[in-house]
């Protein structure tokens, strides 16, 4: 009992930081249909950020955790440039297909550029601690405090998402143009600003994964975005691409049977299974779990 | 109000519109019929700025719409409802009119022109929280024509609206198109059903292969022999 609830906390926490990064894969899908496979190393950039600005965090006697702050937006802009120097213009001239072999070369863009830049290098950088160590014990395990707060932070952000989409009117707009561009053009929404607030906050929503990512695993480098985000992006196909509550389930589904696997079956395995669970869900619905085979309505 | 001189539009190397020129004043309704692939919804889409103009000029009540972003149209009070209703399937009926309303700021008269809708189109009155998409297709077509009442527009495109639904319905729409006419709107109608449509305008412009070939009164193209053969099936 003790190693299945432990077991499935790690889970949820793994869940939830999938969730987040698949939220930035969907978003952008939605809205442009385009696999942004430079979302992973914005996992990256939000990593090297808080290495650099917690330490300037903790001098001026903040908690750590509050250099998220400045990741998110790092993120955010980074999120936008690419955005506005690589994707837009592409995208006017090019096809569906320049326009992913053009997310596949930013992603390797920004993973050597970062190598590039003297403070980062080739090699690893370890991270000190984000959060306070140590837990609190719920039934019989011992919940440690980074598990909480990851599945606390991450269930409240999407939350908040799932608010914003709905409830105001730039979150309607983003629905409007991922639904019908030309209608949401007749309804006065300027698709170009729509898609930088969605390039904004799908990478803003990255920089919280890595501050729990990198709270749990301290190492960060320059490629630690490629299976992470890869996997996120399993998450948001198995969830169904394009649906935001789906890059949620998704997110949590891929991160139950990571850690179900690694504690029942084989650590090895772990990837193996979360790739065969994608095949499994493709096979029954194409779609997605949430995903509806909806037909164009002429 | 609304003023087009010599407009061409292409399609990469078809060009679809080749130089058309017409006029809509002040409270007046005016369609625009044809055969399919005329060009009758390039026009409209052009006006709109959906497509660009190649050249040519779309002059509404002085300023020219190939020089305004196409989603800032709207501010200058011209609504276009387009073919085959583009409502947003996956929102809800009042969250569509909602949209309609993106570009008002101030929420009482949002309040406003919900109502009046709803006023116009008691059938959306009673599926508020009803998915778009969910909706019939005469359904959809209010919505569509509400959604684009929610500004208030001097000025309506209407495309098709009658396309897909049933001859009670088409006399339900036309009825509405007739009604919102009366209350001062300004109308440029592309409709297939010339018949309905040259009963219910004042003028009307013929549109054969991208090019005008004739206009007038909706009266006497009604009873010219040559219209009467080729579009009204008499």
């Amino acid at each position: 009992m003790g190693e299945f609830l432990q077991t499935l906390f790690v889970g949820l926490r793994l869940g939830s930081v999938y969730a987040l990064i698949a939220l930035g894969y969907t978003m952008v899908y939605g809205i442009v249909r385009l696999i942004n496979f430079a979302h992973g190393d914005f996992i990256m950039v939000g990593g090297y950020t808080l290495i650099f600005t917690v330490p300037l965090m903790t001098a001026a006697g903040m908690p750590a955790w509050l250099a998220v702050v400045i990741a998110i937006a790092v993120c955010a802009l980074v999120g936008v440039l690419v955005e506005l120097i690589a994707y837009r213009p592409v995208r006017r001239k090019g096809t569906n297909m320049t326009a992913l072999i053009t997310a596949v070369a930013m992603s390797l863009f920004l993973e050597n550029l970062a190598q590039a830049i003297p403070a980062i290098g080739p090699n690893p950088i370890i991270a000190g601690q984000f959060f306070a160590s140590g837990g609190f014990r719920v039934a019989g395990v011992t919940l440690d405090y980074i598990t909480t707060y990851t599945i606390v932070v991450s269930a409240v952000v999407m939350l908040l998402l799932y608010v914003f989409t709905q409830k105001t009117k730039m979150g309607r707009a983003m629905r409007c143009v991922s639904e019908d561009k030309s209608a949401a053009i007749l309804m006065g929404i300027s698709v170009n600003k729509t898609v930088l607030s969605t390039f904004a906050i799908g990478s803003g929503l990255s920089a919280i994964a890595a501050l729990m990512y990198v709270a749990q695993y301290p190492k960060v480098y320059t490629t630690m975005g490629s299976l992470l985000g890869l996997k996120a992006f399993v998450a948001a196909v198995a969830g169904g691409i394009g649906i935001v509550p789906g890059a949620m389930l998704g997110g949590v589904v891929i991160g139950l049977v990571e850690s179900f696997t690694t504690s029942y079956i084989n650590s090895s395995l772990t990837d193996t299974f979360v790739f065969l669970i994608l095949i499994i869900v493709l096979l029954i619905k194409p779609a997605g779990i949430l995903g509806k085979n909806v037909g164009e309505k002429v | 109000m609304l003023k087009i001189d010599d407009l061409h539009v292409s399609y990469g190397a078809v060009r679809a519109i080749k130089g058309i020129s017409l006029e809509v004043n002040d409270g007046e309704l005016v369609s625009l019929i044809g055969a399919n692939g005329a060009g009758k919804t390039t026009t409209l889409h052009t006006i709109s700025g959906l497509v660009p103009a190649q050249s040519g000029s779309i002059i509404l009540d002085g300023k020219d719409l190939r020089k305004t972003a196409p989603e800032r149209i709207i501010e200058l009070g011209l609504a276009h409802v387009p073919e085959g209703r583009h409502v947003f399937a996956r929102m809800t009926v009042e969250e569509n009119l909602l949209m309609g309303a993106y570009i008002v700021r101030d929420k009482a008269r949002v309040r406003r022109q919900l109502e009046m809708v709803y006023g116009h189109f008691p059938r959306l009155a009673e599926r508020t929280r009803q998915l778009a998409g969910t909706l019939s297709g005469g359904e959809q077509q209010m919505l569509a024509m509400g959604r684009a009442l929610m500004t208030a527009p001097r000025m309506l495109l209407l495309d098709e609206p009658s396309m897909g639904l049933s001859p009670l319905l088409v006399k339900e729409i036309f009825s509405m198109i007739k009604g919102l006419h009366a209350d001062g709107i300004t109308i440029l109608l592309v409709e297939q059903n010339a018949k309905m449509a040259l009963a219910i305008s004042d003028r009307a412009y013929v549109l054969e292969t991208g090019r005008i070939s004739m206009s007038g009164s909706a009266q006497d193209l009604l009873h010219d022999d040559k219209v009467r053969r080729a579009y009204l099936g008499a």
